[in-house]
């Protein structure tokens, strides 16, 4: 089972709608024994850094352990800038700190903030959620991205003045900072890539 | 390079089971489109950026007409979906979202408590909080006497824009320009901007207003308000500096397809999601 993590966050019902119609079951969970059973655990995410580390404060553990033992992991949008060490957007809130690195501000510099709308990827390491992907158009809305200090980790870029990290994967960890079930067709087969690195499938 | 967006507008008569589209010139001359959930998956599957529900009738007491349109379209279509009319209070905004939209839009409420925007965006975040300013030219003789005013220079003259609320029945005289400023401070994330002198006329966007509004503003101004051929979105895009473009009758009654008009953008250079 796909448990989506319900921390009061963000609109759950579009990311549960995307894997249902590619015919997977999951449920939408505040409750810690079901995340422990998971198979693979999704955390989506829409707002603000600091206040979504502060829900997440009770789940922080099983997020880990879930990672620890090579289970699939997906963050979603701001569900991947908690997965890094810190943001600019809250300084002194420490992240999930799975990845190593900050979350910066998108440099204004006559671009509209937030970055929001459809950006095509560049693709610059190999991920199996991107199996089939190629310069396609995800729907982006974000004002930070995150900036690894391990930059292999990063799977995809978004250019919008500068190259933003659009998605970022490692072993079992993938994320992405687009919105792959705001993202039609082509977002529904990244949600599918997900599912096949799930091993029971 | 991000793309700009083309946006079907499903103004929506909430009135009967399921509700149904429909589209007047200035609110006379009503035509019958379609149902919502219906018209939203074939936009979808023409390759639409973002769908845009408007209550037509704003009222309460359909909001759960509403809420069951969203859950059953959403089932189907995975693109943003905006919803518009209506929204009054920030636990609106919440019920929307729970539903499965993504943004709202309030013109009207906002206006009559600013509040709302400041509110609305802590508890759902900016990029869920959509201003709909419908805005009609007020030509002035000399723009000098006008201090109160932002004037700009069109085609016709000089002039200020009047906001005015209740789908266009009523004016503020408050400056649209000056009160895009004011939303985005407030915390708003996107501005729906309609041209009360071309709407429902298909002459094209207002673009002086686009330009204006887009120029003002650091956050997304999506142009709305006459369109009547895939040139008319160029021109948006062009010399109106929009960000996106709302249409509604050009692709109700199949005149174009969402497709079409991107392929024509795409040509003409216009950077689309194809």
């Amino acid at each position: 089972m796909i448990v989506i993590i319900n921390y009061g966050s963000g609109n759950l019902k579009s990311i549960k709608n995307g894997f249902t119609k590619i015919g997977e079951e999951t449920v939408i969970s505040q409750d810690i024994r079901e995340m422990e059973k998971a198979d693979a655990l999704v955390l989506p995410g829409v707002g603000a850094f600091g206040t979504a580390m502060e829900h997440l404060e009770s789940y922080k553990d099983i997020i880990h352990e879930h990672i620890n033992n090579g289970k699939p992991f997906l963050g979603v949008c701001l569900g991947l800038q908690v997965l890094f060490t810190k943001s600019q957007e809250n300084k002194g809130v420490k992240g999930l700190d799975i990845f190593k690195g900050e979350v910066m501000k998108i440099p204004e510099e006559g671009l509209k903030i937030p970055h929001m709308g459809w950006n095509n990827l560049k693709i610059v390491n190999e991920c199996s959620i991107l199996d089939g992907i190629e310069n396609d158009y995800m729907y982006f809305v974000h004002s930070y991205y995150a900036k690894p200090d391990d930059e292999d980790i990063i799977a995809a870029t978004t250019n919008y003045g500068i190259d933003l990290t659009a998605a970022v994967c490692r072993d079992n960890v993938f994320a992405t900072q687009f919105h792959p079930e705001k993202s039609g067709e082509v977002g529904l087969n990244i949600l599918k890539n997900f599912v096949k690195s799930i091993p029971s499938k | 390079m991000l793309a700009k967006r083309i946006i079907p507008c499903l103004d929506c008569d909430l009135n009967v089971p399921h509700g149904r589209v429909v589209k007047g010139v200035e609110f006379k001359q009503i035509r019958y489109a379609g149902e919502p959930v219906d018209l939203a998956t074939r936009y979808y599957e023409e390759g639409a950026d973002e769908i845009v529900f408007l209550d037509i009738t704003a009222s309460h007491e359909r909001r759960e007409t509403m809420t069951d349109v969203i859950k059953a379209t959403t089932e189907n279509v995975f693109v943003p979906i905006c919803v518009g009319g209506g929204i009054r209070k920030p636990e609106d905004y919440v019920n929307m979202l729970k539903a499965g939209a993504d943004k709202c839009s309030t013109n009207t409420a906002a206006i009559h408590n600013p509040d709302l925007i400041n509110e609305a965006s802590k508890v759902v975040g900016s990029q869920a909080c959509v201003i709909g300013i419908d805005a009609k030219r007020r030509y002035v003789e000399n723009p000098k006497e006008s201090e109160d005013k932002i004037i700009v220079e069109t085609d016709k003259g000089y002039c200020w824009f009047d906001c005015s609320i209740y789908g266009g029945r009523e004016f503020t005289g408050i400056d649209a320009i000056a009160w895009a400023i004011e939303c985005e401070e407030r915390g708003a994330g996107e501005i729906l901007l309609t041209s009360m002198d071309r709407d429902g006329t298909k002459d094209g966007y207002d673009n002086y207003l686009n330009k204006a509004i887009s120029e003002a503003v650091n956050i997304p101004v999506i142009a709305s308000g006459g369109v009547g051929s895939p040139e008319h979105i160029y021109n948006a895009f062009t010399q109106g500096k929009a960000d996106a473009a709302l249409a509604a009758s050009i692709f109700h009654f199949k005149e174009y397809s969402v497709g079409f008009v991107k392929k024509y953008l795409k040509k003409r250079g216009i950077p689309v999601r194809l």
